[in-house]
């Protein structure tokens, strides 16, 4: 025979439980709702009535191996997200123009950057999200696919210091190469060694 | 007591020194259904690779260094074998080997890990950390044995397994075009393959175990 305080014990634990669960499912759903209102809301180029900006590109060239700063001004908007995804659009419409130094043929790019402050330390982190285009088109080789993630990086790193950290998506999810080399598994760390 | 007495006393022979046996791992990318890079029409990175690592082995072989290769023919490895048999083999120098249709003459590629010390039980998918230093010797060697023959060299970090995962001196060759002249040819792999075979032979001399 169970004891009734154990029983009482029992189902006080189970109700606490399903509550639980009802409100983690609940935030989840907040999050989630919040960040594609958010997604919505970034304009997908920059506004015609920001404020011109002097932005520093850092362009990857293959022939050296190298990161070329290069200076651009462009209309930039206020948002962190939205500037970082624009910083970085732009570096990829240098990489799709003709006699490019890294040439990559399609210049659909990024689809959505989040920046996330990162806990215990200071910084934020700044998750790309790249489009699966981008990616299929993206030449294959250990050097084109480092120098295109090490320029988009060093370029965050330039316009918005105070990102420390970097991780890639596709199209939402984790994948393991860009096209076949580079490691999209890992978090990059800004102060990049070369 | 009165055994021990019995036996006569024999001076110890001196301990013999055992060198440890070189090896080096060699690991031709991709392979199977994964190609790697399309090179041409019909050419893609995986048979470069497989190319370029039989003549190394080849080269390395009379040179009398022992060779262990992840893969001898077009079969699909994954990265956790190769790394696995480089691992296992405790190997003093890996190469893996690459080729791409960007840029010109050969990329050397060490990872882009931070340096750590040398533990019993390495993280598997960072073991390259605690050789990381010695693996920027290595490609230090390979790269000036490139510029004895004239082969232009692009130095580099990356991140890329299986190397990360390997627990050796490692590093990423890949093969590029040089100018005019493409990496299919013969006399370019040739230069490519001695100069691999004198720096490896040199690491042989100039390698020391990591403390």
């Amino acid at each position: 025979m169970i004891p009734r305080i154990q029983r009482i014990l029992f189902w006080a634990m189970l109700l606490s439980a399903v509550i639980m669960a009802v409100v983690l499912i609940r935030l989840r759903e907040r999050a989630h709702d919040r960040l594609m209102t958010a997604a919505d809301n970034m304009p997908a180029s920059a506004p015609l009535n920001a404020p011109v900006e002097k932005i520093e590109l850092l362009v990857a060239n293959d022939a050296d191996g190298s990161l070329i700063p290069v200076e651009r001004s462009f209309p930039m908007p206020k948002d962190p997200n939205a500037r970082a995804r624009v910083l970085l659009q732009k570096l990829v419409e240098e990489y799709s123009a003709p006699k490019s130094t890294h040439p990559i043929p399609n210049a659909s790019g990024v689809d959505e950057v989040f920046l996330m402050p990162l806990p215990q330390q200071k910084g934020e982190m700044a998750v790309v999200d790249l489009d699966s285009a981008f990616v299929e088109a993206h030449p294959s080789g250990i050097e084109p696919e480092t120098l295109t993630l090490l320029s988009m990086i060093a370029t965050l790193h330039a316009n918005l210091p105070q990102i420390t950290e970097v991780r890639f998506l596709v199209n939402g999810q984790q994948k393991d190469t860009l096209a076949g080399h580079a490691d999209l598994t890992r978090t990059y760390e800004t102060a990049v060694r070369q | 007591m009165a055994q021990q007495s019995a036996v006569p006393s024999v001076p110890l022979p001196p301990r013999a020194q055992v060198r440890p046996q070189y090896i080096v791992v060699l690991d031709a990318a991709h392979g199977g259904t994964d190609s790697g890079a399309r090179l041409s029409d019909n050419l893609f990175e995986k048979d470069v690779a497989l190319a370029l690592a039989l003549r190394l082995r080849a080269a390395l072989d009379a040179q009398g260094i022992q060779v262990v290769t992840t893969r001898d023919s077009d079969a699909a490895v994954p990265l956790q074998a190769r790394a696995e048999a480089a691992n296992h083999a405790l190997a003093e120098a890996c190469i893996t080997l690459h080729a791409t249709g960007t840029g010109t003459g050969v990329h050397l590629f060490t990872s882009s890990l931070a340096p750590a010390p040398r533990v019993q039980f390495l993280p598997w998918r960072t073991a390259q950390a605690a050789f990381v230093t010695q693996s920027l010797r290595l490609s230090s060697e390979i790269n000036a044995a490139l510029a004895h023959v004239a082969v232009p060299v692009i130095l580099g970090r990356t991140s890329l397994q299986p190397m990360d995962s390997f627990a050796c001196p490692a590093v990423a060759v890949e093969v590029a075009n040089a100018k005019n002249v493409p990496l299919t040819d013969a006399a370019y792999q040739k230069k490519i393959v001695d100069a691999l075979t004198s720096a490896l032979t040199q690491w042989k001399n100039d390698w020391r175990p990591q403390p």
